[in-house]
């Protein structure tokens, strides 16, 4: 078990203006600094509990890696500290700090020591660890030939041969072939199982909104949103919609069922109404598996707009995409919009879904994706259950009934 | 200080499995491996005999043997070569090492004592041979030998104190590196090593007392020429600017460490 306790850090980068300048302020230290502060992170605070697993997410230059490197060790805080409980393994930028020259055997065995590992142990470790990174005949060779993905499965497998108190992955995972991922995936949720305390820094949605407990969402070095996965990862998404188009706020309020609901755009056109129907054109919140349902959306133009583009998004319960589409998708956008216009969508589906609380976010926007000029997005606009009334038992996210025989 | 050598003694693993790879990948792509830790030294002494003794006929002044002035010269470059590889060499350690300093968390301080055991690994295959050279011509100095150890104690502290601190400071300001292999040549030529003292006029060799290498080396010389015991009087100059070294080296290495990973 570990824990991590971030107590207000942060981290400045020192800028000189010439090669001169820090020499100067060496050899005089009285007259005052000559370099200029570059603030990467500020007033970071968090904690993560024993057993927790905290995504962190924000775009590039955030300040996500540094903060993992300060929590890791290998990067000093400017101010604030970081206190650290329990054996702690890092992967940080992809690399176990390997040097090229060595062979990829040798190289687990520095990596192996600096993690505290004794040469006998590592004997023991190592059939483990060449089996897990399956990287074959290489294990023998410089590192220098590797790929960047074996480069990446060996240290995993460094990383991870023994199960530690906390576990930081930086990126890591979302480099290499898919079989790899899946594979580090399954030992990282095991880990989780068995309590290890988990944070990772990842652009991936599936991966936060099935891993973790928590997410933080990083903003220029300061963390501007600490909370539910799915929460924090729809605002991510809208904030990155919005900075594509740079007006407009973004939104949050309370769904019917207690989760925070996130609506952006610049509302130029607006979700004015939005219903799931059942056959009789009823609205309900509950659906049989397979049933033929209607998602009715009432959209009103408050602008002359060129183009409309009107799309959905069927989410599970952690999130992830089940199924969407758009009226552009569908060879149906509309041009020359007036103001003052109301449109009625009607998109008419099987609920081909399992069992499971489902949701259904809501685009308008003008292109062929939210990210360009995007009139609303709405997440959770709609919430239902998916409830298997009359057909025969089955798993999974998805209805696929089968037609089957069986010969002798 | 306890403060700094206890993470570095926890890691003794890590610090003794390196010095091994290190020593292991220096020769593994060579056919030859291991001998040509032993082939290098060997020709280094047998050419310094034959030119010097052989054929210049060079004679140290008050010395009859034909080997004497071999031996002054490897007496000399053996060991300088071992003060000259750890400052080089820690000049850059943290430069060269950016890559698993950014990546991974141990205590910095484990790199120099790699470097110097490394050096020290080299150094004694080439001194051992160099011992063996001795009691083969029948010059072995005997129990002035045992001089040795204190006199390399002495030098390890004032070449890693000057290493370290150049290594901190070669990191913001890369002209140090370039600087360092200047002063490195001419230190060796200011230092009598490969001419003896004696040949120096007064003015100059006074001058030279001010050079702390200067009477490290007389010591090494006076052991293995003369099988005397060095002037250990002598030796006070260079002992204290070694720990004035270690502590400069300490102290920039505290101010400066949490900046220098930024820097690399």
């Amino acid at each position: 078990m570990g824990s991590v306790t971030v107590t207000n850090v942060a981290k400045a980068y020192k800028r000189y203006p010439t090669r001169w300048s820090r020499l100067v302020e060496w050899m005089a230290p009285f007259a005052g600094p000559r370099h200029e502060l570059t603030w990467v992170l500020k007033d970071i605070h968090f904690t993560v509990e024993p057993g927790e697993a905290v995504g962190i997410v924000g775009i590039n230059g955030a300040g996500k890696s540094t903060l993992l490197k300060i929590i890791a060790g290998t990067t000093q805080p400017t101010t604030g500290s970081v206190h650290v409980n329990g054996r702690l393994a890092a992967l940080l930028e992809l690399g176990m700090g390997f040097d090229p020259e060595f062979t990829g055997r040798q190289n687990v065995y520095m990596a192996g020591q600096i993690m505290g590992f004794t040469v006998a142990e590592l004997d023991r470790m190592m059939p483990e660890i060449e089996a897990f990174a399956e990287i074959g005949e290489y294990i023998d060779q410089p590192v220098r030939v590797y790929s960047r993905d074996m480069k990446m499965r060996l240290a995993f497998s460094v990383a991870t041969a023994r199960r530690p108190g906390i576990l930081i992955v930086d990126e890591a995972l979302s480099v290499g072939d898919a079989y790899f991922q899946h594979k580090s995936f399954d030992r990282i949720r095991r880990f989780r199982e068995k309590g290890t305390t988990l944070l990772i820094v990842s652009h991936d949605r599936s991966a936060i909104q099935s891993l973790c407990d928590r997410a933080v969402l990083l903003e220029a070095g300061s963390i501007i949103k600490d909370g539910d996965p799915q929460e924090v990862m729809d605002f991510y998404n809208a904030l990155i919609a919005e900075r594509e188009q740079g007006t407009s706020t973004v939104r949050v309020d309370w769904a019917p069922d207690g989760r925070a609901r996130t609506t952006s755009g610049t509302g130029e056109a607006r979700i004015a109404q939005a219903r799931l129907l059942n056959a009789e054109g009823e609205p309900v919140d509950t659906v049989n598996v397979g049933d033929r349902v209607t998602l009715s959306v009432e959209v009103a133009a408050h602008e002359d707009l060129d183009r409309l583009v009107v799309g959905y998004v069927i989410k599970d319960r952690l999130g992830q995409p089940v199924f969407g589409t758009n009226t552009y998708h569908l060879d149906n956008s509309l041009t020359d919009v007036r103001r003052g216009s109301v449109y009625q969508y009607r998109f008419t589906f099987p609920a081909n879904l399992g069992v499971g609380s489902y949701s259904i976010a809501l685009a308008v926007h003008a292109g062929d994706t939210h990210i360009d000029l995007n009139y609303e997005w709405r997440d959770l606009a709609i919430v239902f259950n998916v409830l298997n009334i009359n057909r025969q038992q089955f798993v999974g996210s998805n209805w696929i009934p089968p037609t089957m025989s069986c010969e002798s | 200080m306890i403060g700094i050598v206890r993470p570095v003694w926890n890691f003794r693993g890590f610090i003794l499995g390196s010095v091994k790879r290190e020593f292991q990948s220096k020769y593994r792509r060579s056919m030859l491996g291991g001998a040509w830790t032993i082939i290098q030294p060997l020709s280094m002494i047998v050419v310094y005999t034959l030119i010097f003794s052989q054929i210049m006929q060079a004679r140290l002044p008050g010395v009859e043997s034909p080997f004497a002035y071999s031996i002054y010269l490897c007496a000399g470059i053996i060991t300088w070569g071992l003060f000259a590889e750890i400052v080089s060499r820690s000049q850059t350690m943290f430069i060269e090492n950016a890559n698993l300093l950014k990546k991974v968390s141990f205590p910095r301080l484990c790199l120099p004592v790699i470097l110097s055991l490394n050096a020290l690994v080299n150094f004694g295959l080439i001194f051992g041979l160099f011992i063996v050279f001795l009691a083969a011509v029948g010059a072995f100095p005997g129990w002035a030998m045992l001089a040795m150890i204190p006199l390399l104690v002495i030098q390890l502290l004032f070449s890693l104190g000057l290493g370290v601190s150049l290594g901190i400071l070669n990191v913001f300001f890369r002209d140090v590196g370039q600087t360092v292999t200047v002063v490195l040549f001419f230190w060796f030529w200011l230092t009598p090593i490969v001419y003896p003292a004696a040949i120096l006029p007064d003015r100059v060799e006074a001058m030279l007392r001010y050079n702390p290498m200067y009477p490290l080396m007389s010591a090494y010389q006076d052991v293995m020429v003369y099988g005397q015991a060095p002037d250990w009087a002598s030796l006070w100059p260079v002992t204290l600017a070694g720990l004035v070294l270690c502590a400069l080296g300490v102290r920039l290495f505290l101010r400066r460490a949490g900046e220098m990973v930024d820097e690399l």
